[in-house]
């Protein structure tokens, strides 16, 4: 569904331009979840973007399977809820309302207990949940996820893959999920791409054994080591 | 409870008021109860009303362009440096002019009318908001206008469901600093250029050394803000800011 091609991208730095992708090659077929996996600074947020559409001064192409940019939903690092709308309201803001979709969103993802309260009283867990909803919440056929669970205690972190894992079973849509842990990627996608400290580029293809898909994160991580 | 603590300081002020008045016994002191009672005669005259609606109606008109223009002004200085560049030393400038200067001469170059008084209060105030909408624009949060983006809303809804509400702080800041200020800019307009209004009416008062006109119309002009501040400002201001 998506051909991403980017000979190269720089951003301004003091002393002159830096490129941050350049060479990169990457295909995604309809409903696969393919893990972008690399050190933190080598340009992934940057490629999400890209390909989001949020960044359109670069060298290269973004090419679409029927010639239309899909229906995107973004889950960005920081929850990015506006906090003067309750959970919600800015599920609601986003898709023309479907008020039972909603709903059922919120209670697929444990949030229906949250949903009217606003996000400074969430707990980062939680926002991050909300985040997921609202993405899932305009019917994607993409969804682009930058380091989704970072910075969440490991049991936290599960859960929300858990719920994440959950929503793909009953909304299946194609997915990019930007990660820097190997074993998160292993238990989330059907594939991982390892990319090269910055400029970023596909180093390594890796492919998630069927059997083993979603199955945890100790799956993951045993996946993972063998695979490296 | 919240009403009598607010009130309680006022009527012991009127009431130190009646009393230092009644001491003193001067023509130019006169007790509260003497304003209070020249107070209800210009009501019933019908003089107080029609000088306080179009002293509203100024402050009114000239606080809407102020807060329009100026808070387009601030939000495009905010966001696009080159705007901002260009413009600063023109807003720092006028933000320091005299408000007395900017209302002569526009009087005397643009004449003496409704809509030069209106644009000369309103020029005092425009620089003030505009700067503290700039604040503002600088402040806000790109990540939520990325997401925005992202999530295909178009322009109308980005004003006002991300952009807006992130300036109400600044607005409100700007709306109450603006009118305590066009409050007493428009009194100085009317004196100088108008043949009616509160500021006209204390001309007078003060040609006549008649003290007790110039306390029962500031009085009642005091009562109105006030009653503008609890009834519009506060609550407005209280529910924008709900969700904090």
């Amino acid at each position: 569904m998506l051909d991403v091609e980017i000979a190269r991208k720089a951003v301004p730095a003091r002393g002159g331009p830096r490129t941050v992708i350049e060479g990169l090659r990457l295909t995604l077929a309809r409903e696969e979840i393919v893990a972008l996996v690399g050190p933190s600074g080598c340009g992934k947020t940057t490629l999400l973007r890209i390909i989001g559409g949020l960044d359109t001064r670069y060298e290269g192409a973004i090419t679409w399977a029927e010639g239309v940019r899909p229906r995107i939903g973004t889950v960005f690092q920081e929850p990015r809820l506006l906090p003067w709308r309750t959970v919600r309201q800015n599920i609601a803001l986003v898709r023309p309302p479907n008020p039972a979709e909603a709903e059922s969103l919120l209670a697929l993802l444990g949030l229906a207990p949250y949903a009217d309260l606003h996000p400074p009283a969430l707990s980062l867990g939680m926002a991050r949940r909300a985040a997921i909803a609202r993405a899932f919440a305009v019917e994607p056929t993409l969804l682009l996820l930058d380091e989704p669970f970072v910075s969440l205690d490991p049991a936290m972190a599960e859960q929300g893959r858990a719920v994440l894992a959950t929503a793909w079973r009953t909304r299946r849509c194609a997915a990019l999920l930007v990660t820097h842990d190997l074993a998160e990627a292993a238990s989330l996608a059907d594939r991982i791409l390892l990319l090269s400290e910055g400029p970023a580029r596909v180093v390594r293809e890796l492919v998630v054994p069927e059997g083993s898909r979603r199955r945890g994160i100790a799956e993951g991580a045993r996946v993972a080591a063998a695979l490296t | 409870m919240g009403w009598a603590a607010r009130l309680l300081p006022v009527l012991v002020l009127f009431a130190v008021w009646e009393l230092a008045a009644r001491l003193i016994g001067s023509r130019l002191f006169p007790p509260a109860s003497t304003v209070i009672a020249a107070l209800g005669q210009e009501a019933a005259s019908g003089h107080l009303l029609h000088n306080l609606g179009v002293t509203l109606a100024r402050v009114a008109a000239a606080f809407a362009v102020a807060m329009v223009l100026g808070t387009g002004l601030g939000v495009a200085m905010g966001r696009w440096r080159r705007v901002d560049r260009a413009l600063d030393s023109l807003v720092t400038g006028l933000l320091n002019l005299p408000a007395l200067v900017g209302i002569v001469l526009i009087y005397v170059w643009f004449g003496l009318s409704e809509a030069t008084a209106i644009a000369a209060v309103a020029l005092n105030k425009l620089p003030s908001t505009a700067v503290t909408v700039r604040e503002g624009a600088r402040a806000l949060d790109q990540g939520l206008i990325d997401m925005a983006h992202s999530f295909r809303m178009g322009r109308g809804a980005i004003l006002r469901h991300v952009v807006l509400p992130q300036l109400y702080p600044y607005l409100f800041g700007a709306a109450r600093s603006g009118l305590a200020l066009i409050w007493k800019i428009v009194l100085v307009a009317e004196l100088l250029g108008r043949s009616d209004g509160v500021g006209f009416q204390i001309q007078v008062y003060f040609q006549l050394f008649d003290v007790t006109g110039i306390l029962a119309y500031t009085l009642a002009f005091i009562v109105v803000v006030q009653v503008i501040e609890w009834l519009a400002l506060q609550p407005l201001e209280r529910r924008a800011n709900l969700w904090r």
